[in-house]
């Protein structure tokens, strides 16, 4: 006991002296968890609060178009800005109006811009007619408007900055398709009234058909005990960055194995009557440590500083056995990785290279920087094989659905198998060199 | 020499500090270093192992130390076989190796207690150790600095101080002294005739043969792997009427470059 207690000392005071280590330890993630967390979430309020700046240049000078411009402005998604300022559109040919679009935008102005054509209340209502002809038709009275089938698309056209991502540039389609439907389909309303009933349609049944939406209830669909928490960036980031800090320690731990066999102190241990099994144990339990650290800094950032810089506070898990437990089985993966890396490289250069660029692999197909769900179906073996995966659904399992301990088993039963796997392969590795 | 009385039987002889018997071995896909070699040491002597570069002298030092295992042959400290994975035999002997072999992160203490406590000491004798050691050798003002901070010859002697700290009786020495000024090597050799004098036997390998013949009392010359003298020093340079172990060296080992093939 004493041999083991003088070499956790010996180990946390070579750790406490190794500053670039610390920095790389603590100081790298707790900077990426800032960054990124604060990134994710401008975006999330790019969406969700702050509106989007959106061109718009209306050529026509009919109702349609003007209904058109309030249904965008009342979606909330979108600054509307009318182009030209202060002028009619109308008095633009479409060349030219796309041009200026494209100005604008090219000087940032805006990421989107819409060119409604000059004949969009003409297209609408003659749509309107057509459908109430054939509505008409279908319930065998005689048509009382006489138009032809319109079947082409509404020719509104929508410009972007190249820059905007797609999934981005969908959802600003999407609304702009709803808006353009309530168009269309209050003029399909009032068409068709004023066909059966040879008056206008009253406003209060217009707005009651038209506005009467059902309300859409947005819940996390896997929450347990009914948590209704919406995820957000710091949910997501603090426990994906929290695994990348903890397996980073095979920058300090990995290459200061190698250190250890490469320079003399090696050679005289190894001729002392202590087997190195000692110094792996002691170094599991001192990296171990400095695993749980990081979790609880990261979570504490998370939790304390966050909401004072503005960010979303952490909500922590209900069931706190179970974030010990997961966290513990992360660290001890994680040790055990960076053992395995030390065991077998030949210098320090390797450990710090191979362990470096590896997690930064094992981190890519283990869902931490892209979502697991978004990979390629190829890519499902290798996500499987990543500890850095299975820690992360662990997390996920407590931090986003609000699981607990029985929750998470699978993935703990995985976490151990890989760290089983690591620890007979470092064992193995040392065996083989007379080590232990 | 009077015969033991009837009736007794006379007690065993002294086992020698170090036996080496029918010793064979070489690296995998080379030519045998040792064949059929065998050496004894005996206890409470400062023996000198010397020879060129490649002579085998470090390839030995690490086979009974147990950094290698012999392919054939048997080797005892003080009757105890050296094997691999058998720890027992590591407390009777201590090793000071060519190179640095400690934390340079450290202070001299704090390498005094993690080795110290690896080779088997409790908290009570590793500080005991430690300040008798430090004042010995003159690094007790400096006991808590970091060693990286420490020149090439306070280096040197907390690489001795490592190696003796569990008073093994017999202390391996590799080099002990390469790279350190006059002072530092005089008090060196100074404080290990003051262990051999205290019974710790001493076997010493250097390129410095000046300072060999200072401090060793038996030596033996390897090349190629073969013992080519051995003897009490004093006797040694009579029989080959030399004036010193250099004198002595070159006479028996050549004077042509012992460059390794690479």
């Amino acid at each position: 006991m004493f041999k083991l207690s003088a070499t956790i000392s010996k180990d946390v005071r070579v750790l406490l002296r190794d500053r670039i280590g610390l920095i790389f330890m603590f100081g790298m993630p707790i900077l990426l968890v800032l960054i990124v967390t604060s990134i994710q979430n401008s975006t999330f309020e790019l969406v969700g609060k702050n509106k989007v700046s959106l061109l718009i240049c209306n050529r026509d000078t009919g109702v349609a178009s003007r209904e058109f411009i309030r249904a965008v402005d009342t979606i909330g998604f979108f600054q509307l800005m009318p182009v030209p300022a202060g002028a009619a559109g109308s008095s633009l040919s479409g060349a030219a109006a796309a041009d200026l679009i494209h100005e604008r935008i090219r000087h940032k102005d805006a990421f989107l811009g819409l060119v409604i054509p000059a004949d969009f209340s003409a297209r609408i209502a003659a749509r309107a007619k057509s459908v109430t002809g054939k509505v008409q038709a279908s319930f065998g009275l005689d048509s009382t408007v006489n138009a032809p089938d319109s079947q082409d698309s509404l020719p509104v056209s929508l410009y972007y900055d190249p820059v905007l991502q797609e999934s981005f540039r969908r959802s600003a389609e999407g609304a702009l398709y709803s808006a353009l439907q309530l168009v269309e389909s209050k003029q399909i309303l009032r068409t068709l009234y004023y066909a059966l009933n040879e008056k206008a349609l009253p406003d209060s049944l217009e707005r009651q058909l038209l506005n009467n939406r059902t309300r859409i209830d947005e819940l996390p669909a896997v929450s347990r005990k009914d948590n209704r928490d919406l995820p957000n960036a710091t949910q997501h980031n603090i426990p994906s960055w929290t695994i990348f800090a903890m397996f980073f320690v095979v920058l300090s731990l990995g290459s200061g194995i190698v250190r250890e066999k490469r320079n003399g102190s090696f050679i005289r241990l190894k001729t002392l009557p202590t087997s190195y099994a000692v110094a792996i144990f002691s170094k599991q339990l001192t990296y171990l440590v400095v695993t749980l650290s990081q979790a609880v800094v990261i979570f504490a950032l998370g939790a304390w500083l966050f909401p004072v810089i503005g960010l979303p506070p952490l909500h922590f898990p209900g069931d706190w056995a179970a974030l010990i437990v997961v966290t513990l089985l992360c660290g001890w993966c994680a040790v055990s990785y960076a053992i395995c890396i030390g065991v077998f490289a030949q210098t320090e250069e390797q450990a710090n290279g191979f362990g470096a660029v590896s997690i930064v692999i094992l981190a890519a197909v283990g869902g931490l920087m892209v979502p697991s769900f978004a990979m390629p179906g190829s890519f499902h073996l290798a996500m499987s094989l990543s500890p850095l995966h299975w820690c992360l659904e662990a997390y996920y399992g407590l931090f986003l659905e609000g699981g607990s301990l029985k929750d998470v088993w699978a993935n703990i039963l995985s976490l151990f198998l890989i760290i089983a796997a690591l620890q007979g392969l470092s064992f193995w590795g040392l065996k083989r060199k007379n080590l232990i | 020499m009077n015969p033991p009385p009837p009736g007794t039987t006379q007690p065993p002889a002294p086992e020698p500090a170090l036996r080496i018997s029918d010793l064979s071995f070489g690296y995998p896909g080379q030519p045998p270093i040792f064949a059929d070699f065998a050496l004894e040491v005996p206890e409470d002597s400062r023996f000198g192992l010397f020879g060129p570069n490649g002579a085998g002298k470090t390839t030995l030092m690490q086979l009974i130390t147990g950094l290698l295992t012999p392919s054939r042959g048997d080797i005892r400290i003080f009757g105890q076989p050296v094997v691999r994975g058998e720890r027992r035999v590591n407390k009777l002997f201590g090793f000071v190796p060519q190179d640095l072999s400690f934390y340079e992160e450290l202070s001299p203490v704090e390498n005094l207690a993690f080795f110290g406590a690896w080779s088997g000491l409790d908290r009570a004798t590793i500080r005991r150790r430690t300040d008798e050691l430090l004042a010995i050798l003159g690094l007790a003002d400096v006991r808590d600095k970091k060693v990286a901070q420490f020149s090439g010859g306070m280096k040197r002697r907390v690489n001795l101080a490592i190696g003796v700290i569990h008073r093994p009786r017999l202390l391996f020495l590799d080099e002990p002294t390469v790279g350190v000024d006059v002072q530092t090597r005089a008090a060196i050799i100074r404080y290990l005739k003051e262990l051999n004098s205290e019974g710790m036997t001493l076997i010493y390998t250097s390129h410095q043969l000046g300072e060999a013949e200072s401090l060793c009392d038996r030596v033996a010359l390897i090349d190629q792997g073969r013992i080519v003298a051995q003897d009490a020093l004093d006797a040694l340079l009579a029989a080959h009427l030399s004036s010193g172990l250099e004198g002595l060296f070159l006479q028996l080992t050549g004077k042509a470059y012992r460059d390794i093939d690479v």
